[in-house]
């Protein structure tokens, strides 16, 4: 339940409210949850939870999705630490009827909501001119880029890691600028290469030169084979808008998908959440994207270890893995310790990738019987193949998730999800008797 | 035994796009850059990009030619890792046999943990309960229980153990064997690895084991020790301290004396006789306070023959025959010293009065009834004193009655509930501990019924949890009659706290028309009706978590 809470703030909030006392009014029923909340103000908050979604409704003024009141809300229906009659079952109330009426016919009317959307589109001619105008700003875009990076390896990297963020977040705007998000992410990043200390040089050439190849990419996007022209776009931000995606019978694909793992990561004033999915049918990985703007908690939230039956369509590329999610047939359920591989395979997978896709930072990979060791002398744990020699460095581990995930495994052998890269190993979830725990 | 995970794959693609390919065999250790094999030149690029071309030719003639060499060279380099191949792996952490916690209260865990790590932030306190004053009663519960902490949530305890030391001993007992293994692994965490932890790998019965600890470990680690063995074999405990008694320093001689508080035998006192002549005070001190609880010890005897000299039945002043007479000492000699009697008075106190003191706390209260001509504690204790010494003389029995757990004289000095607290007597507080726990909770609950609670938090400290149906009854009623006064509920915050804690979880339901929001009295203070619904509703709503989370340790408890 706690996993829902946009952050620890919340989460704190929430388990506060998870007590009687300021609750009225409260009642479950047709999968809803409601209550009134006594606040600071002198009329309570409404809040209504769909247990469909999980989705909430609250009339408090939280820009926090869910809010606190429809966390406190939840865990006092989960729990009832006031016994079973804290939220006894009836009829919803006029108020949240009306909200979750609204939010059902919604949700029903979603797939003939989809064709319209790409019906919307339905003005080719118009359509088409848009795509030419974007196409020529991002084209405009690279070239500036160009310039600028051999300019920088005209000067000379050194000093660049003396700069600061300021010359980069400069050329980053000139990108916004270009309807290029990609290349302002990336350029984002090179301030980052440039500040990572010992060894610096090595990975700001790096950097430059793997975002040198995505500007040769992205001006001679008609001469390449259509999958690398996919992948390129995605790249560059040029994405395809779920509702077309999802449009596509052909691309749908319905399996029941166990949620690997979640993320979270600020990208400029974007907060973005990922979750990994794995199909039990298909055996293929599905990454979603859900982004919250300035502070806002993205909406996506998935239970991890669970199974969601629910049909996705992938977005184009040349190792397709982003994908969008379409509609959820049943609430999550099930789960169990997915299957995993040595560590010699994951990062064999990897280098698969990078085949192509060269700009990929890592991929999604389940380690069985892997067994966390500390670093020796200082350096970076690593996650060692329990039968054998092979081990990978841990990379961008915070400091919860790397002892948590050391007490879960106690030194023996567990299975962890995380993402496989150059940089070494992310852990993101571990399984201990067959319950997830998210790290 | 390395695994070749090189793809040239990627660099076919990488050439795709910029139509550079060279051709050479990367690797790259451990996902971590490594220079020094053959790597397509990288290195020479770093150098030609670091330079710049303005002040070198770079390999490939231009810029543009370094980056589309270095694109091929990274892919290539990424794509060529090899897995690492660590030598150390320590040895996994010993297995815990405990059962594990039913869901439920494994989720309980982690929403007391996640409000701890929140707690000290300002405001008011608002209705929600404070779920980290109710994390030690859990813990208790959970280890009465005898359940395994879940292995995810080990951080978050250490952390909480590392912040709170009262929190520390149940919290270390919870997180068990696999905490110990993290903290060492983990230097903040170190301070688990202190106390008893060390020494749970010491048996008690290899002399030598134990012997090199004594020598040779830490000190904390050997006041565990010595605990220990204490606990199983006074004598070889004693023994062992003899051994280098007088080579310790005199802070960790006081420590280790520290240790036969517990149980003192009458075989210690040849010990405590030798410690009275020791080089530091506050060892002489304690060696004195522990042989005069020890019964029948030759300090017992002494001190009350010293006792007995300064109080006498009143023969010929005004209470002559029914009263006390008291004759403080008028000197203190070196005798008396040795037995601990501290010579110099602190400041504003006589010195007479101050040797008084000490000395009728060390004597036994076994020995009064016979010198005192009357029967027992209670008779006693109602005889009049004369010359304004029967505070000092009841303060006195007073720490006698705590030093010796003496419920009879304990209960004598507390007298009556209903009696308004003597100014400078004896301190009802600790009297109340010596008492059997019933007796003190009826003591507390009609001292609260006559008194309020204004004086009474101390007092329902030493209250066994959960307070007993009078106690409880008697303290809501004082907190009615509180928000009656008009007073803001801030002012009994201490009690309040104490009674979200220690209340009896069925008396939620007596709470219930009180956390209401009640119309304010006319003299009240304003907006205070408000507050105490407020305060009441917290109270309702933390007695109604701690139910459900003892219900929820308790569900599908494993069988003892």
């Amino acid at each position: 339940m706690l996993t829902l809470a946009p952050d620890a703030a919340s989460r704190k909030a929430g388990s506060k409210l998870a007590a009687p006392a300021p609750w009225s009014e409260t009642g479950t029923g047709r999968d809803a949850v409601w209550g009134l909340c006594r606040g600071s103000g002198s009329t309570p908050y409404r809040t209504v939870v769909d247990l469909t979604g999980p989705a909430s409704q609250c009339s408090c003024p939280s820009r926090k999705f869910p809010c606190k009141h429809a966390l406190g809300l939840l865990l006092l229906w989960a729990q009832g630490p006031a016994g079973p009659d804290a939220v006894p079952r009836a009829e919803p109330p006029r108020w949240a009827d009306d909200w979750l009426a609204g939010r059902r016919a919604k949700a029903e009317s979603r797939g003939r909501a989809t064709a319209e959307a790409a019906g919307r589109a339905a003005d080719p001619e118009a359509a088409r001119r848009r795509a030419e105008r974007r196409a020529r700003r991002v084209a405009a875009g690279a070239t500036e880029l160009e310039q600028r990076l051999a300019d920088l390896l005209r000067g000379g990297l050194a000093g660049a890691d003396q700069a600061g963020y300021t010359v980069w977040d400069e050329t980053a705007a000139r990108m916004v600028d270009a309807q290029a998000p990609g290349l302002a992410s990336r350029v984002r990043e090179l301030a980052g290469a440039a500040a990572s200390g010992p060894g610096w040089p090595g990975r700001l050439l790096a950097e430059c030169a793997l975002l040198h190849l995505l500007c040769r990419g992205a001006l001679r996007l008609a001469q390449l084979p259509a999958p690398l022209a996919a992948t390129v776009r995605g790249h560059l931000g040029l994405t395809t808008e779920a509702a077309a995606l999802l449009a596509d019978p052909e691309a749908v694909v319905r399996d029941r998908w166990l949620v690997l793992g979640r993320a979270e990561a600020e990208d400029g004033r974007l907060t973005v959440r990922r979750f990994w999915l794995r199909g039990e049918r298909t055996g293929r990985e599905a990454l979603l994207l859900s982004f919250g703007a300035a502070g806002r908690a993205p909406e996506l939230a998935l239970p991890v270890g669970r199974v969601l039956d629910a049909e996705l369509a992938y977005h184009p590329a040349a190792l397709p893995l982003r994908a969008a999610l379409g509609h959820r047939h049943a609430e999550p359920d099930g789960g169990g310790t997915p299957r995993g591989v040595p560590v010699a395979e994951a990062l064999a997978a990897y280098g698969r990738g990078l085949a192509a896709d060269p700009w990929l930072e890592g991929w999604p990979a389940v380690l069985r019987d892997a067994v966390p060791l500390p670093g020796a002398d200082g350096g970076p744990w690593h996650l060692a193949d329990a039968a054998g020699p092979d081990a990978l460095p841990l990379a961008a581990t915070g400091r919860s998730a790397l002892w948590r995930l050391a007490a879960v495994s106690g030194g023996g052998p567990v299975t962890v999800f995380g993402e496989c890269g150059h940089r070494g190993f992310t852990p993101h979830t571990v399984w201990s008797e067959g319950e997830a725990i998210a790290l | 035994m390395d695994t070749d995970v090189t793809e040239p794959g990627a660099t076919k693609t990488g050439a795709d796009v910029t139509e550079t390919g060279a051709d050479a065999n990367a690797t790259e250790t451990g996902a971590e850059a490594d220079a020094t094999d053959a790597d397509g030149g990288w290195e020479e690029l770093v150098t030609a990009a670091l330079l710049g071309a303005e002040r070198r030719t770079p390999p490939g003639g231009s810029p543009a030619a370094v980056l589309d060499r270095a694109a091929v060279a990274t892919v290539r380099r990424r794509a060529g890792a090899r897995p690492a191949s660590p030598a150390e792996r320590p040895a996994p952490a010993a297995a815990d046999p405990r059962p594990a916690l039913p869901a439920p209260a494994a989720r309980r865990l982690a929403l007391l943990l996640a409000g701890r790590a929140g707690a000290g932030q300002g405001g008011r306190r608002g209705t929600a309960p404070d779920l980290a004053e109710l994390l030690p009663q859990w813990l208790a519960a959970a280890n009465a229980h005898g359940y395994r902490a879940p292995a995810g949530q080990l951080p978050a305890l250490l952390d909480a153990a590392r912040a709170r030391t009262d929190l520390r001993a149940e919290a270390l007992a919870f997180a068990g064997p696999r905490a110990l293994w993290l903290a060492g692994l983990n230097p903040e965490w170190r301070f688990a690895l202190r106390g008893t932890a060390g020494v749970a790998a010491v048996p008690p019965d290899d002399a030598r084991a134990v012997r090199e600890l004594w020598e040779e470990g830490l000190f904390a680690e050997r006041v565990a020790l010595l605990t220990a063995l204490r606990r199983q074999d006074a004598d070889a405990a004693r023994a062992l301290l003899e051994t280098t008694w007088s080579s310790e320093r005199a802070e960790d001689r006081l420590l280790f004396l520290d240790t036969l508080r517990e149980r003192p035998t009458a075989r210690d006192e040849p010990f405590l006789e030798r410690a009275l002549a020791d080089r530091s005070r506050t060892v002489r001190a304690t060696a004195a306070e522990l042989l005069s609880a020890l019964p029948g010890s030759a300090l017992a005897a002494r001190m009350s023959a010293r006792a007995r000299a300064c109080v006498h039945p009143d023969r010929t002043g005004a209470a002559a025959g029914v009263g006390l007479v008291v004759e403080a000492p008028y000197e203190c000699d070196a005798a008396m010293q040795r037995d601990g009697v501290v010579a110099a008075p602190p400041s504003g106190r006589g010195e007479r009065s101050w040797w008084f003191g000490q000395v009728v706390e060390s004597a036994p209260l076994e020995d009064w009834p016979a010198h005192l001509g009357a029967r027992d504690a209670a008779r006693i204790v109602a005889l009049p004193v004369s010359d304004g010494w029967r505070a000092d003389l009841h303060a006195a029995w007073a720490r006698a009655a705590v030093r010796q757990q003496d419920a009879a004289w304990a209960r004598a000095l507390l007298g009556s509930p209903r009696l308004p607290l003597a100014e400078g007597a004896a301190d009802p507080a600790r009297l109340l501990t010596v008492l059997p726990a019933g007796e003190r909770a009826a003591w507390a609950a009609e001292f609260v019924a006559a008194h309020g609670l204004a004086e009474a938090f101390r007092l329902l400290g030493t209250c066994a949890v959960p307070w007993s149906g009078a106690l409880g009854d008697a303290v809501i009623d004082a907190l009615e009659i509180a928000r009656e006064a008009g007073s803001y509920p801030w002012s009994f915050s201490g009690v309040m706290g104490l009674a979200e804690r220690c209340l009896d979880p069925a008396q939620a339901e007596r709470l219930r028309p009180l956390a209401a929001q009640a119309d304010e009295p006319a003299s009240g203070a304003p907006g205070s009706g408000g507050y105490w619904a407020e305060a009441f509703q917290r109270l309702a709503s933390t007695l109604h978590v701690r139910a459900a989370m003892l219900t929820e340790l308790a569900d599908a408890a494993p069988a003892p």
